[in-house]
């Protein structure tokens, strides 16, 4: 066991900190100021952090990426929350779509996508969920029919972050019907910039539209743009998820991490830190956000020796998204009556949004199942 | 970074793991729990001599490996409920004698740890039940070239088999500043140890009067007045060593009560299959995991002697505390009517769990320090 850095990590570390000094921007933003100026912002933000180096890591170099190792990543993202720095804006892409391009696409396809998804070039979206396929994914209906060098699409897909203004979609569609549902499926890569495309944005709970439906009607997708293998789609897509929930899930305990130094911050600004009930409420937030992280430093070296991401990475998105919703009900809570008029800190803004976490990228439930049955060899409940 | 035990390690736990399961049946937890002693003086022999009483005391002191180690060993020992001092004798005195005993007093009693030959514990807290330095009034007074102690210590534990006792004691003003400690071998006039009756069976706890004890002034620990920070950092290793006991324990109710969801067959299917036991059981890995984590970090930022060692050992206990309850409870739920027996094993860890929720601050207490040094 060894948390201490190299000599060659403790440079990195120093390089990181200095540049985020003098280059982070003043301004966090946040959504709750409007959307387009918060996306445009986080891909400026991005792009900058790519011309560091700073940007896909772990990703190989003639990918343009870094080709660190995970510990490069570590202390990076350590680096990220000692600064309060803003997330890059291409979360879908650098969490799941980099990282599924990697594990399946081709020669051809890493040269083309990965180097415009690490400069926020490029953003992608998930094409998962359906309207009739939530977290039984399997039961998608998105037919993707086989026209020799190319596909047609059809269908549609629902709470999808960052269609509106994603460049590629990562599309789960079905190409045969079998007996058994998670054959038959083809995972695409569809540029949105296709004729028959469509985005309408969803409104939320928040008055935000950030997630959106898509609608394909006669979509050409060319077969160099499958991923893996027709008919295989469920492994791309199982890929897809692991990295979702387990590369992600290290992002998720650096944000968690950020948010509880936030609402510490928040309650000293409200002068309510002295109050034992919230004292109480805000350390044991900070304690989960650094088990959520602590537990992530466990996968990672798990993943070093075994090179996947395995299911434990599940614990850490379920334990962020519970810990994220009560620590923005805490926020607003300790603000009393004002908690609920203005949104000055936007934490309103995150009260409403939180509530969201417990259902995207696998629902508290499924995640509890995925936990019982994979981790804990419990019988499948289905 | 590294974020796991080293393989040798791993073949200290498994080693530890075989030797308790031959030695430490539950049938002789339950044997040693309704014992006098609660401990079994030749177990603790060949526990010596596997080299477990050496874990984390210094080479020059006759130890060998780390505090790393001991974690290990003590994981196993809370998977297996080991009634006795190990705990008291390992996670309390010895790093007592190592932050604040003289040079004298670490070959001699740490020596005789090592060698198996001693057991020791530590004797802080009071009828108060703080574990802070406020907590602190038995009374040491100058007396001629010794000192002589009034006062009692409540809640002590295996004292009464104990050969050394390190004692907290006020020696001027109050709270940091005028603690000391006195290493007490055996059991000099004055001094009256009384066993408690208490709910975890498998520890012993006592209470322990000074009655104008006086000893000599080579029992004082290091120089008088300013040993807290010296016991605040054994009290450091002592929770991280704690937790560790405690994560051990709340995987093996995990284990037990998963295997008995697959097993156990209602309305004509396993019990795991619904829900409303696999989330349960879910829930129950993700706190087993996240204690499992703070602990070992906090574990090793003992061992490293982190500058964060205060922070992680605080932020262990306050986790640890809370759910190794939670499991040690839900573990009882899922097993039913016969979790609730006294013939099996759940309420022996649900015993164990509060004991050591409530042992060197609970989390209330350490979530305060964690606030504390939140600045908040």
């Amino acid at each position: 066991m060894d948390f201490e850095l190299s000599d060659g990590e403790k440079e990195f570390r120093d390089e990181v900190r200095a540049w985020l000094k003098a280059n982070q921007p003043r301004d966090r933003g946040s959504m709750a100021e409007g959307q387009k100026k918060f996306i445009e912002g986080r891909r400026a933000w991005q792009k900058k952090l790519f011309d560091a180096g700073y940007v896909g890591i772990t990703w190989p170099k003639e990918y343009g990426g870094r080709g660190a190792g995970f510990m490069e990543q570590l202390i990076f993202n350590d680096e990220m929350i000692l600064a309060h720095a803003p997330e890059p804006i291409n979360v879908i892409g650098l969490g799941m779509g980099g990282p599924v391009v990697i594990a399946h696409g081709t020669e051809e396809q890493k040269q083309r996508y990965l180097r415009p998804l690490l400069a926020g070039d490029e953003i992608w979206c998930q094409g998962f969920s359906e309207p009739n396929a939530g977290s039984d994914l399997s039961g998608l209906q998105t037919r993707a029919e086989d026209k020799g060098d190319h596909y047609v699409v059809n269908g549609q897909k629902v709470w999808t972050t960052l269609a509106q203004v994603a460049k590629w979609c990562m599309l789960v569609t079905r190409e045969r019907k079998e007996p058994n549902p998670r054959d038959g499926l083809t995972y695409l890569l569809v540029d949105m910039e296709s004729p028959g495309v469509e985005v309408r944005p969803l409104v939320q709970i928040t008055g935000d539209a950030e997630f959106n439906e898509i609608f394909f009607k006669d979509v050409v997708v060319p077969k160099s743009q499958i991923l893996g293998q027709a008919g295989n789609g469920w492994a791309v897509a199982i890929t897809t998820l692991l990295h979702e929930r387990g590369t992600l899930g290290m992002a998720l305990a650096t944000r968690a991490q950020i948010t509880a130094a936030e609402l510490a911050e928040h309650a000293r600004k409200l002068g309510r830190s002295s109050d034992p009930l919230v004292r109480q409420k805000i350390a044991q937030y900070t304690i989960e956000a650094r088990a959520l992280q602590l537990n992530g430093y466990r996968a990672v070296t798990a993943m070093k020796r075994n090179g996947i991401p395995g299911p434990e990475g599940s614990i850490l998105k379920l334990m962020w998204s519970e810990l994220n919703q009560r620590m923005a009900e805490t926020a607003v809570d300790i603000a009393g009556p004002a908690g609920q008029v203005g949104d000055g800190d936007g934490w309103r803004y995150q009260f409403l949004r939180s509530r969201a976490n417990t259902i995207e990228a696998g629902t508290s439930e499924v995640l509890r199942n995925i936990l019982a049955e994979r981790v804990l060899g419990l019988p499948r409940s289905r | 970074m590294e974020f796991a035990f080293s393989e040798e390690q791993e073949m200290l736990r498994r080693s530890a793991r075989d030797f308790l399961a031959k030695e430490c049946t539950p049938k002789v937890v339950r044997r040693l729990m309704e014992s006098e002693d609660g401990y079994d003086a030749g177990m603790w022999k060949r526990m010596s001599e596997l080299g477990w009483t050496a874990l984390g005391i210094p080479e020059q002191y006759g130890g060998v490996g780390t505090f790393l180690d001991l974690v290990v060993v003590l994981e196993e020992a809370g998977r297996a409920l080991l009634p006795g001092p190990l705990f008291a004798t390992m996670g309390l005195a010895v790093p007592a004698l190592i932050e604040a005993g003289t040079d004298s007093q670490k070959k001699h009693v740490l020596g005789a740890i090592a060698s198996g030959d001693a057991r020791a514990t530590l004797a802080l807290t009071e009828p108060s039940g703080r574990w802070d330095a406020d907590g602190i009034k038995l009374v040491a007074h100058q007396a001629g070239d010794g000192w002589r102690l009034d006062g009692v210590k409540a809640f002590v534990p295996e004292a009464a088999r104990a050969d050394y006792m390190v004692v907290a004691a006020r020696t001027r003003s109050e709270g940091e500043d005028g603690v000391s400690l006195f290493l007490v071998k055996g059991r000099p006039k004055g001094m009256a140890v009384a066993q408690l009756d208490s709910l975890d069976m498998t520890r012993r706890w006592s209470e322990v009067r000074f009655d104008g004890v006086e000893l000599d002034g080579n029992a004082l620990m290091g120089a008088a007045h300013t040993a807290w920070p010296q016991l605040k950092r054994a009290l450091e290793w002592g929770a991280a060593a704690l937790c560790a006991e405690m994560v051990g324990g709340a995987q093996k109710v995990l284990e037990a009560s998963a295997d008995y969801a697959k097993t156990r067959q209602q309305f004509g299917k396993p019990i795991g299959i619904y829900q409303a036991v696999s989330h349960r059981l879910a829930d129950m890995l993700v706190l087993s995991e996240s204690g499992r984590s703070a602990t070992y970090y906090a574990a090793w930022t003992v061992d490293a002697d982190a500058p964060d060692r205060s922070l992680a050992s605080s932020m262990a206990k306050a986790y640890v505390s809370d759910a190794y309850r939670k499991i040690a409870g839900d573990g009882i739920q899922v097993h039913g009517g016969i979790g609730f027996t006294w013939e099996h094993d759940m309420h022996l860890y649900f015993k164990r769990a509060k004991s050591s929720e409530v042992t060197l601050g609970d989390a209330t207490y350490h979530r305060e320090l964690v606030a504390q040094a939140l600045d908040l």
